[in-house]
């Protein structure tokens, strides 16, 4: 993943750059496998290589397909992400190993759902009946965000088309009469 | 791309088993890893594949994009819809237990319902954005 990141920010060519995004994805969504998380795997293999690919591509058929070649040398954005990167890594540093069972994560409320969903939902996928009905209001946020996003841009795209396509009637009708 | 024959017939091989994957995704999600979110998006990349591979058009035709933005309403308003039923019921918003005689079987109707919300609306999302993209270059 590194490897890919790092051929990601030479590579000007944009459309090598989001088939490199794609590849980097899937890699993630490998290590999610690995990981024991195969649901967040689908999503990541699904949305991020497959459908975001799809939608960079059609951007990059609207616009164009070389990355614009800048001259001068971003020295603030560089000490940015290294200083931001140094804090994230320090901050792993005190998070319980991966798996550790005494970690605080485990003795919240996931023994309660471990133990007692078999008996309150009755559905045999534990990360069904999380999502779907203890946390039920979350879920029903995530939507209504897919919702609103969707919508915010049928607002910002889908409305421009519509105009320009009526611009063009219009003006053929005057160009006729 | 309607001149490539290998993309197309191994398209025209995928396209199913892609959507058949999803409608099992989308109904197994109770049993197996999987659920709404994953099962709209597979659903809506199948779709799109078939778009991409045969042509935007008779795609248009298969889904109008307003049946695309109908659904998009729709699956939220099914998920909420079932929360305001067990309000109904005398239950609280969200709580499946009240939907039928035994708690569990309303739990496991609530989580199919919704979940099958959520497969139409990210579904449709998927769709209805693919349409706005790819109808920018008319």
């Amino acid at each position: 993943m590194v490897v890919i990141g790092l051929a990601l920010v030479q590579v000007r060519d944009l459309f090598g750059v989001v088939m490199l995004s794609g590849l980097f994805t899937l890699t993630a969504a490998a290590l999610y496998v690995v990981m024991d998380a195969v649901d967040v795997a689908f999503t990541e293999a699904a949305v991020g290589a497959g459908i975001a690919t799809v939608l960079m591509l059609e951007t990059l058929a609207l616009t164009t397909g070389t990355e614009k070649v800048t001259r001068h040398r971003a020295l603030a954005p560089f000490v940015m992400v290294v200083v931001t990167g140094a804090v994230l890594i320090y901050g792993t540093l005190d998070m319980p190993r991966y798996g550790d069972p005494r970690a605080p994560i485990h003795h919240h409320v996931a023994p309660r759902y471990i133990g007692e969903s078999g008996r309150e939902v009755g559905v045999p996928n534990i990360v069904t009946s999380v999502l779907a009905s203890y946390r039920g209001y979350d879920t029903l946020g995530e939507v209504t965000v897919i919702f609103t996003a969707t919508a915010g841009v049928l607002a910002l795209i889908g409305r421009s088309r519509r105009r320009r396509r009526q611009k063009q009637s219009g003006g053929g009708g005057e160009g006729a009469g | 791309m309607r001149g490539n024959v290998i993309l197309r017939i191994a398209a025209k091989l995928l396209i199913p088993c892609i959507l058949l994957f999803a409608l099992y995704v989308q109904f197994h999600g109770d049993y197996g890893p999987g659920g709404g979110f994953q099962a709209g998006v597979i659903f809506g990349s199948g779709f799109i594949l078939y778009a991409l591979v045969v042509d935007i058009d008779s795609a248009r035709r298969v889904v109008p994009a307003v049946v695309s933005r109908v659904a998009l309403a729709l699956g939220l308003l099914l998920y909420a819809g079932v929360g305001v039923a067990g309000l109904f019921l005398g239950g609280r918003y969200l709580n499946y237990s009240v939907l039928a005689d035994v708690p569990t079987t309303g739990q496991h109707l609530g989580i199919t319902l919704i979940e099958l919300g959520v497969g139409i609306t990210v579904a449709a999302a998927m769709v209805t954005v693919f349409y706005v993209f790819a109808g920018e270059e008319r």
